[in-house]
């Protein structure tokens, strides 16, 4: 067996083994594998295939930088796609399948694809597929496209915890460096995080024989002791994997398979990065095929799971640290043999279960192939976070920068390769010193792909990018680096470029001459690492996407059997019983027109405005004069823009000299108030105003119809409701058993109705109170699909539907002030532009037709071009008959006109009328 | 230019690619052009591509301050379509998806465009009422459109959310089954590509500095690399049109706001059309890649960061994961913000500057990828001519002063 | 997700506020006759700064409004107070 586990090496539990299955074989590993590690301990060589060519692909490295390993792995019936197998810890019974592979990675039958590699070369779609068509091709392509499938099954309780949370001094990485900083922080007295996205930190200390003279297992747990003791928090499998505007963190903390992780929102006065390096690939011909990995992988591989790769090992290294992980994997038992990679040509070919080396003209078979071509510190936080990177030449690698406010890198990430170095750097930071960079011991021999060599250098791996297209996509002038990336793929894989942006990049600057900075980077985008979209949306969903505001009486609607409904983001009864709605609703108007209808109107705003220049701020507020109204008198009006639209219209009552309650429709309440107080603060005299919105304070319930008053007489209320007494669009305060009401007397129906306001609390006795004295009277319920019937039949309008955002009041017949109010009022100068005046205006209507219901939403032809649209249509319970309000191009001077209708390529005609159908001498309405 | 073809393709297989020429030039600055175009994004290489195929004027510099194609054309969600309200819209944008449905044999460049149709979805009774004026606005517009109604949705888009819990129930929707996505890059670089072999020089990582005002008309710009004099000069530098106007003493009504997008890591095809959900002001197509790509509405806070920001990002995929619940467990693999010019009616800004010779292209939101040919075909048109084409004439800055805003919103309830 | 100082409330999270303008419009005196260009400048015209802004937020939950200056670039906050007050 070339592969296996070694005694006394790894930190996996050996007395839990778990069973799973990878491409339909059964396979065992131990608690605390990956589902990576556990198949390279089982000798699985090919673990996926690569996206474009379907090479086979082994295993890189051992924690998020594996851009090979990708499955969609099921356990218990919940399937998750394209899951890094180095980064998913093994459970039991886990099923894993490499994606975009059939029948198995091992055997994929796309694999004769790579014969056809030179006509896929970078970008080689952008040049053909254009005759006769793309979409003739597309189809195909996007199904060769794309890794993991997704399962159409909605995972039942997958929902992410979101928090948020805040600390002094936040640690990113619990290697050496990150829990030595955060200790010495912690001890200092800050609060602190550390945060980690393994099962345990300690990040590459494993490798080490000691650190700091210790066992590296037990300096782990003395660090996180300390930590703790000193009120540091440790949190495990939590990725920072975005740096915000103004420092925010996102965090993730990952779970159990199958188990939505959680958002952490976090806030630190301070972070420490401590994110370590990467090592890097090395570009040489077929440097893709199974067997070659990362030196550090392999060495982690060793140290966390106890795993060696193989007993017979090349090592391909050109830089210090190399012998570090040498002497670990030597300690397990591995025989080394070292290849120099500046001795070329050297290539890799397939052997039987083996990876061979020709080099020099020598041809050897090793179980594996260790590659190791530098270190590159792990700065996309520090990116993120705005910080600019040097290029360090001793160290082959871009380096933090100048810090920027309130980030300190360290460690690794600091290019800091010296554990004694690391550590030091690291108390320094954790009590918010940074160091200067000392020298380094660590050195490296510029290794670099190099341009027109021979024979097939994969850069990035997933993608099947070689350096042929990078010379490709240099010959072809895509020379920025952005260009670069974009049209070769090189990057886009999932693991996002760490493993192949540096070679690419130096790919570049060689073909270009130029050195790799002068190149430059590509961005640096979150998420670090993929993460669930899942986690974006924790409680937000279904209704608490965006909550429904309630009504007081919901409980009293639904025991009267309602259907209740979203209305302008309320829950409103639509209508009452279960019966065909349609009849429901028509029964609800014909007894609202013969008798008494009872409606609950409580979500109408009410917002107080108070104050001495209360009435000249209204004045201005409204298109409608204010300023000359009577106490307790009650006035119809617009609210506009001051592009002259109307915002809203509503009623305004005058409560007292200097108190006005503002009618608002419900769905407009927060936008009014908003509007109110932005203009009371700016232009006016705000100690003199005073804004306050009380709508939900009160429930209004309105009573309806001829027998309206007969209803309300029986409530005996101490007021005379006589309608010469009081009049239409007045109103009256009084105490009804002890609670104060208001009575308005407006109207909505084109009906006598009066709206009965009382504080929300003492809705459901007031209703219960009309519900019994209307019986003798015939009383029924409505909801609001009958009112807007009514008012429909009345030409009332509903703002956003029988308006649009162009429509003025002169549009709607209200043409009084834009004339003849001298004062100024929000939008007065809009409403005598070019386009205020223009003739061919869309003006309110009605519409009458004699081939039945016109469809709402059909619009008015002429010539080929719309003039208008139907925007209320409905059977008329009132009238037997159908009726519509439309807005039609200069339909004031065409009453009696007969127009076109279209709707969905049909065409009817209507003929134009006013837009009143019922009581058009207000005799009902006033009586 | 050696033209591409599957043909050209095999031959390169052959003899691994060494064939092919260069896509662009890398052309050294001249003192004077007869047009000098300021942004190598889509639109200002459109124009330069089209002022030398419509009007035959090739001498034009295209000045980029940093890689062709770099700005929004290359950080969008890559949507085309001609669904809109106002018939002034509708004759522009469907002027654009006319030209893209040509475009990848006019440039002789692959730009992948895939007619896939766009589904508008109603959530109410009275937002299909809403739909059925939209339909209507569109037939009448001479735009295809279909009323649909929430099974036919379904059977279009399996995945979307049809369960009791939705927040926003589907009612039903508009398809326009000749809107799509385009492969953005592959926009700019056909343009790039195609102008350059014309004869235009693109010059790229070359700023603006300042522009040349003699007696009230623009005679050239400076820039980063020496000054260049020029006939007339088109602006199409979306995101940053104030900062020009600024520079050149024009005023704009133009508010920038970072746009962001995201996108998955590649999944087999699960989506069909491009999907977009009004109340939740978010949508989403499949990349022919695989990866889902989703757009939203604008950040909050007017910025030019061009980056993107949490509380949007909430929005955006908490409502991606109410519309697609079974697709809540794939991941996102990165997202990016642009930075787009919202003026206040959300229609472009085509015409006159206010300073004599410095045409303007802007004021596209969130919307400009899907206007890139047209936008380049009626700048172009201005530059050639010195005269609005028919098409463009309603877009000019005067609308401001007129009261005749374009408002798509107002009348069909659905932003740009 | 930025911090906005309220200068009533103290530093809230940027959701809780509302943008409301570009510090400086005045309205002109529409009891007088206003030009269709200075109309539509006051309406429309955005000075849309790059770098230093000074705009007018509300801040929704105690409704104030007051000014805010930042940079639209970094978003670094660089102040804010009370529309009315001034800072001396």
């Amino acid at each position: 067996m070339s592969m296996r586990r070694i005694d006394n090496f790894g930190l996996v539990d050996r007395a839990k083994p778990l069973s799973f299955s990878f491409d339909g074989r059964r396979y065992r590993g131990f608690d605390g594998d990956t589902v990576a590690s556990a198949l390279i301990a089982s000798d699985v060589r090919i673990l996926g295939r690569s996206f474009k060519y379907h090479r086979p692909r082994g295993l890189w490295s051992a924690w998020s930088d594996d851009p090979n390993a990708i499955m969609d792995i099921s356990q218990n019936g919940r399937v998750l796609p394209n899951c890094q197998a180095s980064t998913t810890y093994l459970e039991d019974a886990m099923s894993a399948r490499a994606v975009n592979a059939w029948p198995s990675a091992a055997r994929d039958i796309k694999g004769g694809l790579d014969l056809f590699h030179r006509w896929l070369g970078a970008g080689f779609y952008y040049k053909t597929f254009m005759w006769p068509d793309w979409h003739l091709f597309e189809p195909a392509i996007r199904k060769m496209a794309g890794l993991g499938s997704v399962s159409q099954d909605v995972l039942s309780d997958y929902c992410a915890d979101q928090t948020f949370d805040h600390c002094d001094v936040l640690v990113v990485g619990g290697g050496a460096a990150g829990l030595t900083a955060a200790r010495a922080a912690s001890e200092d007295g800050q609060n602190v995080c550390l945060v980690d996205d393994q099962r345990l930190p300690g990040g590459g200390v494993y490798q080490m024989q000691s650190v700091d003279g210790q066992d590296p297992s037990d300096w782990v747990a003395d660090q996180c002791k300390a930590i703790r003791t000193a009120g540091g928090r440790i949190l495990n499998q939590t990725t920072a994997y975005g740096v915000y505007d103004h420092g925010l963190i996102g965090l993730m903390q990952t779970h159990r398979f199958g188990v939505a992780p959680g958002l952490i929102r976090m806030r630190a006065d301070r972070v420490v990065l401590a994110t370590g390096a990467l090592d890097r690939p090395i570009t040489f011909p077929e440097n893709d095929r199974p067997g070659i990995m990362s030196l550090a992988g392999s060495a982690e591989l060793l140290a966390r799971y106890g795993v060696l790769v193989g007993q017979n090992l090349a090592v391909v290294a050109n830089h210090s640290l190399a012998e570090t992980s040498i002497a670990l994997l030597t300690r397990a038992g591995a025989e080394i043999t070292r290849i120099d990679p500046k001795v070329r040509p050297f290539k890799a070919y397939k052997g039987a279960r083996a990876t061979g080396l020709k080099q020099g003209g020598h041809a050897r078979l090793f179980d594996a192939v260790l590659t190791s071509g530098g270190m590159t510190p792990v700065i996309h936080l520090w990116r993120h976070m705005g910080g600019k990177l040097d290029w360090c030449e001793t160290r082959q690698a871009f380096l933090p920068a100048e810090t920027p406010a309130k980030m300190i890198a360290i460690g690794a990430a600091n290019g800091t390769f010296e554990i004694d170095v690391a550590l030091e750097e690291a108390r320094c930071a954790g009590i918010g010193h940074a160091s200067l960079r000392a020298d380094t011991r660590y050195h490296i021999t510029a290794l670099w792909p190099e341009p027109a060599s021979k024979g097939r250098q994969w850069i990035d791996f997933q993608h099947d990018v070689t350096l042929k297209d990078i010379e490709i996509a240099a010959q072809e002038n895509y020379v920025s680096v952005e260009h670069l990336k974009r049209y070769t793929t090189l990057g886009m894989a999932s693991d996002q470029g760490k493993t192949s942006n540096m070679a690419g990049l130096a790919a570049m600057a060689a073909l270009q001459g130029q050195s790799i900075p002068e190149v430059g980077t590509t961005t640096f985008r979150p998420p670090f690492v993929p993460v669930p979209l899942e986690l974006y949306r924790g409680p937000h969903r279904e209704q608490n996407w965006h909550p429904l505001k309630r009504l007081p009486l919901e409980n009293t609607h639904r025991a009267m059997g309602a259907a209740l409904g979203e209305y302008g983001g309320w829950l409103r009864p639509g209508w009452y019983g279960d019966g065909d709605p349609k009849t429901q609703i028509a029964a609800e108007v014909r007894a609202a027109r013969t008798s008494v209808g009872l409606f609950d109107a409580s979500p109408l705003g009410k917002i107080d405005v108070m104050g001495p220049d209360a009435a000249d701020f209204l004045n201005f507020i409204y298109y409608n004069t204010i300023n000359t109204m009577t106490v307790g008198s009650i006035r119809y009006g617009f609210m506009l823009t001051e592009a002259g639209v109307i915002y809203d219209d509503g009623v305004v009552t005058r409560m007292a000299h200097n108190h006005f309650v503002v009618s608002c429709s419900s769905s407009h309440v927060d936008g009014v108030r908003m509007h109110l107080e932005a203009w009371r603060q700016d232009g006016h005299d705000p100690d003199n105003i005073y804004i306050h919105d009380t709508t939900q304070h009160w429930a209004t319930a309105t009573i309806t119809g001829p027998k309206a008053r007969h209803v309300l007489n029986s409530l005996g209320l101490d007021i005379d409701l006589d309608g010469a007494v009081f009049a239409h669009m007045s109103l009256r305060e009084t105490q009804w058993q002890g609670t104060h009401v208001r009575i308005a007397r407006v109207s909505f129906s084109g009906d006598t109705s009066f709206e009965v306001s009382i504080r929300a609390s003492r809705a459901a006795s007031l209703w219960d109170a009309l519900v019994r004295a209307g019986a003798p009277f015939g009383l029924c319920a409505i909801g609001i699909e009958a009112m807007s019937i009514m008012r429909a039949e009345k030409g009332y309008i509903i703002i956003g539907k029988d308006t649009d955002g162009e429509t003025m009041p002169h549009d709607l017949g209200f043409a009084g002030p834009r004339i003849k109010k001298t004062s100024a009022f929000l939008g007065d100068r809009s409403l005598h532009t070019d386009k205020a005046n223009d003739k061919a205006r869309r003006q309110l209507v009605g519409l009458i037709s004699e081939n039945g219901l016109l469809p709402t939403g059909a619009h008015i032809v002429h010539a080929g071009q719309s003039r208008g649209y139907v925007t209320s249509s409905y059977d008329s319970p009132t009238l037997n008959g159908p009726i519509a309000l439309a807005l039609i191009a200069n339909g004031h001077a065409r009453m009696g006109e007969a127009v076109e209708i279209w709707h969905l390529g049909e065409t009817q005609t209507a003929e134009i009328c006013a837009p009143c159908f019922f009581d058009i001498k207000g005799e009902q309405l006033h009586a | 230019m050696s033209r591409y073809s599957a043909w050209s393709v095999f031959r390169e297989g052959l003899r691994k690619g060494k064939g092919w020429g260069q896509a662009w030039r890398t052309p050294t600055l001249k003192k004077a052009y007869d047009v000098v175009i300021i942004g190598g994004g889509g639109h200002g290489l459109a124009t330069a591509y089209y002022l030398t195929k419509n009007h035959r004027i090739k001498n034009v510099a295209v000045i980029e301050k940093g890689w062709l194609g770099g700005g929004n054309t290359g950080r969008n969600t890559t949507a085309i379509r001609s669904n809109y309200f106002h018939p002034e819209s509708a004759a522009l944008y469907d002027k654009s998806v006319q030209l893209y449905e040509g475009l990848s044999r006019d440039l002789n460049y692959n730009v992948m465009f895939s007619q896939r149709g766009m589904i508008v979805c109603a959530h109410s009774v009275p937002e299909m009422e809403m739909a059925a004026r939209q339909c209507n606005a569109m037939q009448i517009n001479g735009v295809d459109a279909e009323l649909l109604d929430a099974k036919q949705i379904q059977h279009l888009e399996p995945a979307l959310n049809f369960g009791a819990s939705m927040r926003y129930p589907i009612h039903g929707g508009v398809l326009q089954k000749r809107a799509g996505t385009g492969r953005h890059d592959a926009v700019a670089w056909g343009f790039a590509r195609a102008a350059d072999a014309a004869g235009v020089d693109i010059i790229q990582n070359c700023e603006v500095t300042d522009v040349i005002i003699q007696n009230g008309r623009c005679t050239g710009v400076n820039t980063s690399l020496g000054e260049i004099s020029a006939g007339v000069v088109g602006a199409a530098v979306a995101g940053h049109s104030s900062v020009l106007a600024d520079m050149a003493g024009y005023e704009l009504p133009i508010t920038s706001y970072v746009l962001q997008a995201f996108v998955s890591e590649p999944i087999k095809p699960v989506l069909n059309a491009v999907t977009l959900c009004p109340p939740f002001g978010t949508y989403v197509s499949q990349s022919d890649k695989g990866g889902l790509v989703i757009g939203g509405g604008l950040d909050r806070v007017p910025s030019y960061g061009q980056r993107g920001n949490m509380p949007m990002q909430q929005t955006v995929l908490s409502a991606f994961c109410e519309m697609y619940p079974s697709l809540a467990k794939v991941k996102l693999l990165r997202h990016w913000g642009g930075i787009v010019d919202v003026t206040p009616d959300s229609s472009p800004i085509i015409g006159p500057s206010g300073v004599e010779g410095l045409y303007l292209n802007c004021g596209w939101g969130t919307g400009g990828f899907k206007a890139i040919p047209v936008g380049g075909y009626l700048l172009a048109h201005l530059l050639a001519t010195g005269n609005h084409h028919d098409l463009s004439r309603p877009f000019g800055l005067n609308r401001f002063v007129s009261g005749r805003l374009i408002d798509e919103a107002a009348s069909s309830g659905i932003a740009h | 997700m930025q911090i906005f100082p309220c200068p009533f409330c103290g530093e809230r999270n940027e959701t809780e506020f509302h943008f409301a303008g570009e510090l400086g419009k005045i309205r002109p005196d529409t009891t007088a006759d206003v030009e269709a260009d200075a109309w539509a400048r006051y309406l429309y015209t955005q000075r849309n700064e790059k770098g230093h802004v000074r705009e007018v937020w509300m801040h929704i939950p105690c409704a104030e409004l007051f000014v805010l200056e930042r940079d639209s670039v970094t978003m670094d906050v660089l102040g804010s107070h009370p529309l009315r007050k001034p800072p001396k």
